[in-house]
């Protein structure tokens, strides 16, 4: 249980208000980051495409931000318990939303690259649809740190299952399409890429909600869960 | 994989020095200790925190029966050295504490030479059997208090001319010069300046090897830098009792935490 009574040094509140807010915000720019790449990829909207790969330079910056004002408030209020618990998630949370934004952005690139090809069908859709369930682990991980919620957050944890089977899908559908027609294979290869990277940001998402359960109780989650994503000892079809 | 003990700091043994059962202690009407029940281990700095009034010196001074000076109070329950009670009639309260050493919050020396001020408890206690030994003793005990090199060449100035920092270490040698076996300290820091007291607190840090170290202090920072186990003090009760890493990452209690963060004063 977390207390949530005020300090009686009430500037102690505002800078761990203040470091939580910061990262709050990053993480609604990073949401809205990889909703619009991956608009931008489905309706070869270049526009869109380049406002994305421009706003993550504010992501860095608040990153930055924050690692400084943790270290100001690590360095002059030596927090303990929770407060102590409550900086290094901050600090920890922010870090993985920096990396989460590096993948919007490089979705964002790459779907500039991809609107000069041909499109492949139906892939740019189930990639939106699999951005889309990301960004709900996402958000939701980070509601359960607005809300102290360990029990939340250990239910984004065990979801992330659902995004490795979409990206198996669709590994498994890049395959086809390359072996259909070799001329698939460099926009197959940058719509792979796009796919694992927002894998991986469901996994920051589960890192996220496993510092939350930290951040509640004390102690990370003891038992592993469970992992989809079969794809690193996939064969080609037919092979033995 | 929960163990938050980094090596330098944990704690080797599990023998138990002082042993507290139902403890209370009553000042008059005052009920100033509720029911306190402790283990407090050999080679082991254990800090009590707790905000004024909490009991947490009063306890320390159940440890070596400094409340018998104190008309109005009465403490039951029992507290036992080693497994012997010390509250047994047959225990001579002088001779218990040259076992139970005490440092204090005001470097308190005697208006004696510095010499003289470590070599009373040994005198008094019939400690050594000449000159000699005695000078050894006052010469090991100024050294383990690391005052030995700064004081050597004026042994028979006054002890009140030297600095407050120094003071304390005196006070601290003299009351290793008896080969106490516990050494209690009331605020031992609280008059110091910053690298006064970080002399003292490594000086702590070098005494568990030799004895078990009870420190009460205000300090939170100084409880989590110098003992291994904690004791948080609240209104007469011991609320949580535990290793200090633990205590100051993840408290148990709702009550440790508030006071901890700095949300109950």
């Amino acid at each position: 249980m977390m207390t949530t009574e005020p300090h009686i040094a009430s500037a102690f509140d505002r800078d761990l208000e203040a470091i939580q807010a910061m990262m709050l915000k990053m993480g609604g720019l990073v949401e809205a980051a990889l909703l619009d790449a991956a608009q931008a990829l489905e309706t070869r909207d270049d526009d869109l495409a380049e406002r994305v790969r421009r706003g993550d330079k504010a992501i860095d910056a608040l990153e930055e931000q924050i690692n400084i004002e943790a270290a100001r408030l690590i360095a002059l209020r030596a927090p303990t318990a929770g407060d102590l618990r409550t900086v290094l998630t901050v600090m920890k949370i922010a870090a993985s939303l920096e990396r989460c934004g590096d993948y919007a952005k490089n979705l964002a690139k790459r779907s500039s690259v991809l609107s000069q090809m041909s499109p492949i069908s139906g892939s740019a859709g189930a990639i939106r649809r699999m951005a889309k369930a990301v960004e709900v682990l996402l958000r939701e991980s980070l509601d359960s740190f607005v809300q102290r919620d360990a029990r939340l957050a250990a239910d984004v944890r065990l979801r992330d299952a659902e995004v490795d089977q979409m990206y198996n899908a669709l590994f498994r559908e890049f395959l086809t399409h390359m072996m259909e027609d070799p001329r698939n294979i460099t926009a197959c290869m940058h719509l792979h890429f796009i796919a694992k990277n927002i894998e991986r940001v469901g996994d920051h998402a589960t890192g996220i909600a496993e510092q939350v359960i930290y951040l509640v109780s004390g102690a990370l989650p003891e038992e592993a869960r469970p992992k989809d994503d079969r794809t690193s000892t996939a064969l080609p079809p037919g092979a033995k | 994989m929960n163990d938050m003990r980094i090596v330098e700091r944990a704690v080797e043994t599990r023998n138990i020095k002082i042993s507290a059962r139902g403890v209370q202690v009553h000042y008059g009407d005052k009920h100033a200790l509720r029911d306190v029940d402790v283990d407090i281990l050999d080679n082991t700095v254990t800090a009590f925190i707790g905000p004024s009034g909490c009991g947490k010196s009063t306890f320390l001074r159940c440890l070596n029966r400094m409340n018998d000076t104190v008309a109005v109070a009465k403490v039951s329950g029992t507290i036992l050295l080693d497994g012997e009670d010390i509250y047994d009639r047959r225990v001579d309260p002088v001779q218990l504490r040259a076992k139970v050493g005490m440092v204090f919050q005001k470097p308190n020396p005697f208006p004696k030479s510095i010499y003289d001020n470590v070599a009373y408890g040994p005198r008094i206690h019939g400690l050594t059997r000449n000159k000699a030994e005695l000078d050894e003793v006052v010469e090991a005990s100024l050294r383990k208090a690391a005052l030995w090199n700064e004081v050597k060449d004026r042994l028979q100035e006054g002890g009140t001319g030297l600095s407050g920092g120094q003071q304390q270490r005196l006070c601290i040698a003299r009351a290793i010069a008896t080969s106490p076996e516990v050494l209690l300290m009331d605020e031992p820091c609280s008059a110091l300046d910053p690298i006064a007291t970080a002399q003292v607190e490594e000086l702590i840090d070098e005494l568990r090897a030799s004895f078990s170290v009870v420190i009460v202090t205000h300090s939170m920072q100084q409880a989590a830098r110098v003992s291994q186990r904690t004791a948080f003090f609240h209104l007469g009760n011991l609320v949580e009792y535990g290793e200090t890493g633990a205590i100051f990452t993840k408290p148990s209690d709702p009550r440790t935490e508030s006071y901890i963060t700095g949300r109950i004063g």
